[in-house]
């Protein structure tokens, strides 16, 4: 089982991300919680309620504006970096967080390198499937590579310029 | 200037571990070439045609007398003694050695400098007019907000990826725009509204690079304490829907485009609308505190024109001209701006020694309480200097090679590091500005002609600015060889232009007879008071091109 990285630690990762179906093709659910095409979930919402083993996943250019009443339920929220130097997850991250007050698991999934790590912690994200040929054991290191931060973000209220008038 | 303190000395401390960690793990084959790439572009190194390059950030423009001698030092034990002064008021060294960078960075942040975010797709150094605070007709000083945006921008972790780099410059003057805010990827002029209150004009979209576009205005008016919140509803809507396909299609000026302005500025209010009242909104009393950094210093009492000045001038006609040519107006009466020009022919325009910084650190202190700025022209401004020393000033600068008395004429030229030095460029451009000086060597000629912007680019990422130039010179290669594109009209000004291509290339030994061509259609069909601007926008293209290929 992959590794997955939380704040707390490094766990096994017991979720299976699910690609979108081809056309014409039926969703099939693996055995085991599940992280659906957010797209895909979304018309079969009713179908999933209440279960606690479905999490969905929005690629980079989705918009979770679409989303932002429907999610508050969900146990896991993934967002895909397809390559690390879209940038379009943070944004995506904030948005679940600090607009739409999401407040369970967020994870980045995809081209997760080590030294995006603490950016994409400041987003929002509380769980990341680092690439599988990085070395995990530095990840703690570099989640926490700065002890402050000059703005405000998912991880902190108040800007520096606040934090330092008072 | 702004002086660190706690926060940001260990914030700056930690950035310069955490690159050392980063080439640590490069060199040893952990991070790959292509995920190495934005960890030290972001941390100003490039990997040039010869050698490393290392772009040095100078926060709009400002350097202390200690940071210029400790950028000479570092000249000396990492490159080989000498730096070039960009036409974005940064600093480059030619010459780094890439295992070497984290302990120039280290070096760097013991006098309050880095190389942050001057390169890569985040957001650059924030640029100003390099009179900002000592000139009469500005609003306000736009030196604080630019402090408070470059304090917002760094390691800004939403904006970190973006799809293509992004240029934030402020203007306050009413009169002039040193700052080029419209062809900025943001451009902010300090502006009053009737009520009296200060706030920001917002132009987006501006740029120059291979589709140049005089930026439109979305916002005529937002209030100061709104600056940060609305600069970041502007980046996340560029952020999440500027193109990422196409490197060349990137930039936020065609996002813009493809929108349409008025279509874009609605998208950045309703982002805004979500935003603005977040604790991300300035407050009087953050602004007051980085203002406490720029106060005036301790002038003196002093009258304007003394007598000794008016004297000096009528019996050396030299001083006089360099005093006509590179001595502005300032603020306080006795006081003036002097620029240091760095565009002696045979020199590459911006290009300074190990010695001449540790000379201009020395001529700060000697002249203008410690401080300098640097200018997108690629000169040096000392912007406090009492009128009854300039004359002292002029006598031990002219030996240093700083008093060419050419600044704002054809021979004071922005050019780029061109194909001598860069991996990007298509043509060399230093020997074609030295050829155009050469041939303009007649200083009373020069002077006769005026204000004249000439900008020289080796390729069309334009960082000479070509296409602002009043005469724009663009390198091009066709089939492996070097040659020419002229434009005519372009101004980098309050009523900025982008220049008309004049027509067929030339080759560079070319370059001379043919700059001295269009400046003779100039002297023939000028009247007495008019710039080349002017009569170029009086007459058109037409009589320049018939002279030129006749």
């Amino acid at each position: 089982m992959p590794d997955l990285i939380r704040h707390d630690g490094i766990h096994n990762d017991e979720w299976t991300l699910v690609s979108a179906p081809e056309e014409g093709q039926e969703l099939i659910l693996p055995d085991g919680p599940a992280l659906l095409p957010a797209a895909v979930w979304k018309e079969n919402r009713n179908h999933y309620a209440g279960r606690n083993d479905i999490g969905i996943w929005f690629d980079s250019h989705e918009e979770p504006e679409h989303y932002s009443d429907l999610i508050g339920d969900l146990p896991v929220i993934a967002v895909n970096f397809p390559k690390f130097t879209d940038g379009r997850g943070y944004s995506i991250a904030r948005l679940l967080r600090e607009r739409y007050g999401y407040t369970g698991e967020l994870r980045a999934v995809g081209d997760v390198l080590l030294d995006q790590l603490f950016y994409m912690k400041r987003c929002g994200f509380n769980a990341y499937a680092l690439r599988a040929d990085k070395d995990i054991n530095q990840a703690e290191h570099c989640l926490n590579v700065f002890s402050n931060t000059y703005q405000a973000a998912a991880d902190i209220e108040e800007p520096l310029f606040r934090r330092r008038a008072s | 200037m702004y002086v660190y303190d706690e926060y940001d000395r260990q914030i700056l401390n930690e950035r310069v571990a955490q690159f050392r960690h980063q080439t640590d793990r490069a060199m040893a084959g952990e991070l790959a070439e292509d995920e190495f790439l934005p960890l030290r572009l972001q941390n100003g190194l490039y990997i040039q045609r010869v050698a490393p390059m290392l772009r040095i950030a100078v926060p709009y423009g400002m350097l202390r007398a200690k940071q210029l001698r400790r950028l000479a030092r570092i000249t000396r034990d990492y490159d080989k003694g000498y730096a070039h002064f960009t036409t974005r008021q940064n600093v480059q060294l030619n010459w780094p050695a890439v295992e070497d960078v984290p302990d120039i960075l280290a070096e760097l942040a013991e006098v309050e400098m880095h190389a942050n975010q001057t390169s890569g797709n985040c957001i650059r150094n924030t640029t100003t007019d390099q009179f900002a605070g000592v000139q009469s007709d500005e609003e306000l000083d736009p030196r604080p907000y630019c402090e408070l945006i470059r304090q917002w921008s760094t390691y800004h972790p939403e904006f970190a990826f973006l799809p293509r780099k992004f240029k934030v410059a402020v203007n306050a003057s009413e009169n002039h725009d040193r700052a080029a805010v419209q062809v900025h990827d943001i451009g902010l002029e300090i502006v009053r509204n009737d009520a009296g209150d200060i706030g920001f004009r917002v132009y987006v979209g501006g740029g120059l690079g291979r589709t140049p576009v005089v930026g439109p205005v979305i916002r005529e008016f937002l209030p100061e304490l709104d600056l940060l919140t609305y600069l970041e509803a502007i980046l996340r809507v560029y952020n999440r829907y500027g193109r990422r396909d196409n490197k060349f299609k990137a930039r936020i000026k065609i996002l813009v485009k493809a929108m349409t302005p008025e279509v874009f500025a609605e998208k950045v209010e309703e982002e805004w609308a979500h935003i603005k009242d977040t604790p991300t909104r300035l407050t009087p009393e953050a602004i007051e505190r980085v203002k406490t950094f720029f106060t005036e210093p301790d002038y003196a009492a002093l009258d304007d024109n003394p007598d000794a000045l008016v004297a000096q001038r009528a019996e050396s006609k030299a001083f006089d001209a360099w005093v006509k040519r590179n001595v502005d107006a300032h603020k306080k009466p006795g006081y003036s701006i002097v620029t240091l020009t760095l565009k002696k022919t045979g020199v590459p325009p911006g290009d300074v020694t190990d010695r001449q910084l540790e000379q201009i650190a020395d001529l700060a202190e000697q002249y203008s309480f410690g401080e300098v700025r640097v200018t997108h022209q690629q000169n040096v401004v000392l912007a406090d200097v009492r009128q009854d020393q300039l004359f002292e000033l002029w006598q031990a600068i002219r030996p240093m090679g700083f008093a060419t008395a050419n600044l704002g004429t054809l021979t004071d030229i922005i050019c780029c590091p061109g194909g001598d030095y860069c991996a990007l460029a298509n043509a060399k451009s230093i020997p074609v500005a030295e050829a155009i000086q050469r041939r303009f060597d007649d200083m009373d000629y020069v002077y006769d002609l005026g204000d004249i912007d000439l900008n020289i680019s080796g390729c069309m990422n334009a960082c000479g600015h070509h296409h602002v130039g009043n005469i724009g010179v663009l390198g091009v290669d066709k089939k492996g060889e070097e040659f020419y594109q002229i434009s005519l009209g372009g101004s980098s000004q309050r009523d900025a232009s982008l220049g008309k291509i004049l027509g067929p290339s030339f080759a560079r030994e070319e370059m001379p007879e043919v700059i001295e061509k269009i400046i003779n259609v100039y002297v023939d069909k000028r009247t007495e008071e008019e710039t080349f601007l002017d009569t170029y926008r009086r007459i058109g293209i037409d009589p320049f091109k018939e002279r030129v290929y006749a």
